[in-house]
């Protein structure tokens, strides 16, 4: 279905090298089932699952072995069939090298499925199609793994106009979904099908960058015979198009709001390997054990393999022929946004779009940062539009105030910025100090808050009871003077008494509910009710704030 | 390492050689009409920067080699002696290159930190304290009633001596701007003006080919995204229309804006001078406003100041409004409905 809509642009973006042929010239393949699986509960944002087997336990291909645990949270299921050896931290695919919760599965080569039960989805109720998307664990393949069932859900009153699917994939070296694209384009298309069902956009849209002209093609021909339309638009091709915000402003001319949803615009955007996903839960019953990586860079025969999600790294790379020896460590990711894994014992995950074996050579050190000179090529390469060589200044002066107020927070992490920066200063690093630096004090308010109010409580109560000490005093005074008869004073005294016990718990009861409502009142914006993708920005940050001083403390100096 | 891990091939090295490289035929046509002093004028200012900032980078602690070879002090250094009559004597092209660089650059922080264009500090220190020397500019070389060999010239700069026989009026006359104005104090047309053989087409004989070459510099420059199109065109169209104005006003008296755009530093500071990316506005709208600002003094500062030129004051000037200039006029931010009005001046 070709295609005349007019495109918009965003501004600045950049063309770095591409370097996708090496790993789409050949077909995907099915990496062989690992002997040990090692899967992480927490491949998703929102809340680590919670598992469901014991150690020892025998368990088949597809089941569920960590369960979604509240609203935003993805299920984890077995890759294979075998035993599960261990539930423990281990180290896992994240920038901040920390260890995390695992599940490690001995397989026992039989890859025996669970029972997989394919929906007839048109006759399903909503909600029970989206459940089911949540027990399989279908997450934004994209990289961004956020849980699909709750973008499906945007809510009765927020209507869906446009459904973008995101083939753009723009960040060099990477070509997993492209490749998707290319051989399983019936499968995606029947995915969005899925998706169509569960949204009832006006139209669907779906953008491939114009460098993947195999991948239009594809998915041009599975669109061309529906019942319904899709639209195929190659979009040029620049980094980062393949940006959710990016996409969606260059297809429909609509910003999504700063802070905001994109279906507050009415727009919802999924990546293409979400839909085949989805696709395979719905209509084959299978969950999401499986995805298709790019394992490319230094080495031999770069490609991209179907691999069972919890597949160590380095049998992944094996895969590609014997590893070039002055490989110094893996990125996952690409080289614009992603990050040095720990190890290549690390298992990959559902996040794991690309693992490039680098190579000083490959990813040469830049030159030492000099002073800026504010030639603003930043600020015209800044897909944002923000000005980041003041945010530097900021930054690096620890003005965070200023750097918040001039839009900090909506820094995407990109990197262009650091891209074509002649003087080589590492931008991006000093954002994601600040932002660490700024959550980390508005964390530390939150305490320091907590605790003056728990004293200020404490100060009431220590009042409150004096005074009420005296009352009685002042009481007891009286009533001796009234009274003439012990007997009389006998009797008024204990009920005296548990009056006053009476008003002082209820002066207590009454402090705390004010205290409650208090603390209610002044919790810190910019920490509550936030959308979940800045919780896992938060969760992020956190973890690697201090490898993050460190290395920007080391930089500055 | 952290992502980005790549980066494009760029430095301030290669793009302080840029603008060298587009300054390559603005020189070369200088020559053509003035004869070779103006190189040696450069080799002095060259030579002197160097020394200057070698030894501030050393006395403020900072690695030597890696600095130096930014390049920004050899282009200041070359737009400064652009900028200065390249008869000068060799002191003062020395005094005012070690001035641009020690105070108005090193001093003020150094690179990156510098509020004022150092070279236009050094040209503006320099034509208040030296004004006699400042407005001595060879004649054109078809206009001269004599001419010096190369060698003269050398001896003059450097030494102050003049061959027997000859005075420094015989190869020197005033710039187009400055007889312009003289002229119009003596009360005469511009019509009558423009009889005079400095004048031609555009401008001074041989100035108005000069200020092409900064032009077609200038535009390798935009090519090479160097720079933006904001300030040269906010600053030519600000000196245009505003000498439009004037000359709508009284032909007789206020001479044609073409001829504002093709003398003295207008060229040379519309795509060279304004554009320094350190003391110049950041913004896109920001440009805008610094470019017309630099344009409109320009042509104020020419035509009722008491100074040849405005370029160099009225660049000083927009310089110390940049703070405020960049503060008020950030861009809307994607995603946003528009600019937060509480952005304020660092
Ligand atoms: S690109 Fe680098 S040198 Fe240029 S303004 Fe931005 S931070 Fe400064
Ligand atoms: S990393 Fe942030 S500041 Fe830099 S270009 Fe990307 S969005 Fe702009």
């Amino acid at each position: 279905m070709t295609n005349l809509r007019s495109l918009y642009n965003f501004n600045g973006g950049v063309h770095p090298p591409q370097h996708k042929e090496v790993s789409a010239g050949r077909p995907i393949v099915k990496a062989p089932i690992p002997s040990r699986l090692t899967i992480p509960l927490h491949q998703h944002i929102g809340n680590v699952a919670k598992p469901i087997v014991q150690v020892g336990e025998k368990v088949l291909k597809g089941q569920m072995i960590a369960q979604a645990e509240g609203y935003v949270s993805a299920s984890v299921h077995a890759s294979t069939s075998g035993t599960v050896s261990a539930i423990e931290m281990l180290s896992v695919p994240h920038p901040s090298g920390l260890p995390d919760l695992c599940i490690v599965l001995e397989s026992d080569g039989e890859d025996t499925w669970a029972e997989r039960i394919p929906l007839n989805y048109r006759e399903m109720d909503l909600s029970a199609l989206r459940n089911r998307l949540r027990d399989a664990g279908v997450v934004g393949l994209g990289g961004a793994v956020f849980p699909s069932f709750i973008k499906l859900n945007p809510g009765p009153q927020q209507k869906i106009q446009t459904l973008i699917i995101n083939g753009a994939e723009c960040e060099p070296w990477i070509t997993c979904d492209d490749m998707l694209m290319r051989e399983r384009a019936d499968e995606i298309v029947q995915g969005i099908e899925i998706m169509r069902y569960l949204m009832r956009p006006e139209e669907i849209l779906i953008g491939i960058e114009d460098n993947k002209p195999e991948a239009i093609a594809a998915m041009q021909a599975a669109c061309s015979n529906l019942h319904f339309q899709i639209d195929v638009i190659p979009v040029p091709t620049i980094y980062p198009g393949g940006g959710a915000k990016q996409l969606i402003k260059v297809l429909t001319n609509k910003e999504p709001p700063s802070g905001g949803r994109s279906t507050d615009i009415g727009v919802q955007c999924f990546n293409v390997a979400t839909a085949y996903s989805i696709h395979r839960a719905i209509n084959h019953g299978e969950p999401v054990i499986s995805r298709i990586v790019t394992v490319t860079g230094n080495v031999t025969l770069p490609q991209n393999f179907e691999m069972l999600i919890g597949t160590p790294v380095n049998e992944l790379v094996a895969l590609t022929g014997t590893p070039k020896a002055d490989t110094n460590r893996y990125i996952m990711g690409g080289p614009m946004m992603g990050f040095d894994l720990p190890s290549d014992r690390v298992p990959a995950i559902k996040a794991t779009n690309c693992i490039i074996a680098a190579s000083p050579r490959l990813f040469p050190q830049p030159p030492a940062p000099m002073q800026c000179i504010r030639c603003t090529r930043c600020a015209q390469a800044c897909p944002v539009d923000l000005q980041p060589q003041e945010l530097y200044w900021f930054a690096r002066a620890k003005n965070l105030g200023k750097a918040q107020e001039y839009f900090l927070f909506d820094c995407i992490e990109c990197g262009c910025c650091s891209y074509v920066c002649p003087s080589n200063i590492p931008l991006v690093q000093y954002y994601r100090f600040a932002k660490s630096e700024i959550w980390a004090r508005e964390k530390e308010k939150q305490a320091s808050d907590l605790a003056r109010e728990r004293h200020e409580f404490r100060q009431l109560r220590i009042d409150r009871e004096k005074q009420e000490r005296a009352e009685k005093l002042a009481k007891k005074a009286a009533a001796a003077k009234a009274a003439p008869t012990p007997a009389v004073e006998g009797t008024a005294n204990p009920s005296g008494i548990d009056s006053d016990a009476a008003a002082k718990k209820a002066a207590i009861q009454a402090a705390i509910e004010r205290s409650k409502a208090k603390k209610a009142g002044i919790a810190p914006k910019n920490v509550d009710n936030l959308p979940p993708d800045k919780l896992k920005e938060i969760q992020n940050i956190e973890a690697r704030r201090e490898k993050i001083r460190e290395l920007a403390q080391k930089e500055i100096e | 390492m952290n992502s980005p891990y790549i980066k494009e091939t760029t430095s301030v090295s290669i793009i302080m050689l840029k603008v060298l490289l587009a300054l390559v035929p603005a020189i070369g046509l200088y020559v053509m009409y003035f004869g070779p002093a103006i190189l040696v004028s450069i080799m002095l200012a060259i030579a002197t920067a160097l020394v200057c900032e070698s030894m501030m980078l050393k006395f403020r602690s900072y690695a030597v080699k890696p600095f130096l070879l930014d390049g920004s002090a050899t282009v200041t250094a070359v737009l400064l002696a652009l900028s200065m009559p390249p008869l000068a004597p060799w002191w003062l092209i020395v005094i005012a290159t070690a001035f641009a660089i020690i105070v108005a650059k090193h001093l003020y922080g150094g690179l990156g930190n510098n509020l004022f264009n150092p070279a236009m500090v050094g040209y503006a220190v320099m034509i208040i304290s030296f004004p006699v020397h400042m407005t001595q500019w060879p004649a054109p070389e078809m206009l001269a009633s004599a001419h010096l060999t190369f060698t003269q010239e050398l001896q003059y700069i450097f030494a102050g001596i003049m061959p027997d026989g000859l005075n420094l009026d015989a190869v020197s006359m005033a710039t187009p701007l400055d007889t312009l104005k003289t002229q119009l104090k003596l009360e005469h047309t511009i019509n009558e003006i423009l009889q005079m053989p400095i004048f031609s087409w555009g401008s001074g004989k041989g100035t108005e080919i000069i200020a092409l070459g900064y032009l077609a510099g200038g535009l390798i420059l935009w090519q090479q995204r160097i720079i933006t199109w904001h300030i040269p065109v906010a600053f030519l169209s600000g000196l245009f229309l505003t000498g439009s104005l004037f000359h709508i006003y009284d032909t007789d008296r206020y001479i044609s804006p073409w001829f504002h755009l093709l003398s003295g530093g207008a060229m040379l500071g519309a795509f060279f001078i304004a554009t320094d990316p350190i003391t110049g506005a950041t913004t896109p709208k920001g440009k805008l406003i610094f470019g017309a600002g630099i344009g409109f003094l320009t042509y104020v500062i020419r035509s009722m100041g008491g100074y040849p030129d405005g370029v160099a004051f009225a660049v000083l000037i927009m310089n110390i409004c940049v703070p405020l200039i960049d503060a008020y006029t950030q861009p809307k931010v994607f995603g946003h409905k528009s600019v937060q009005p509480d952005a304020q001046e660092k």
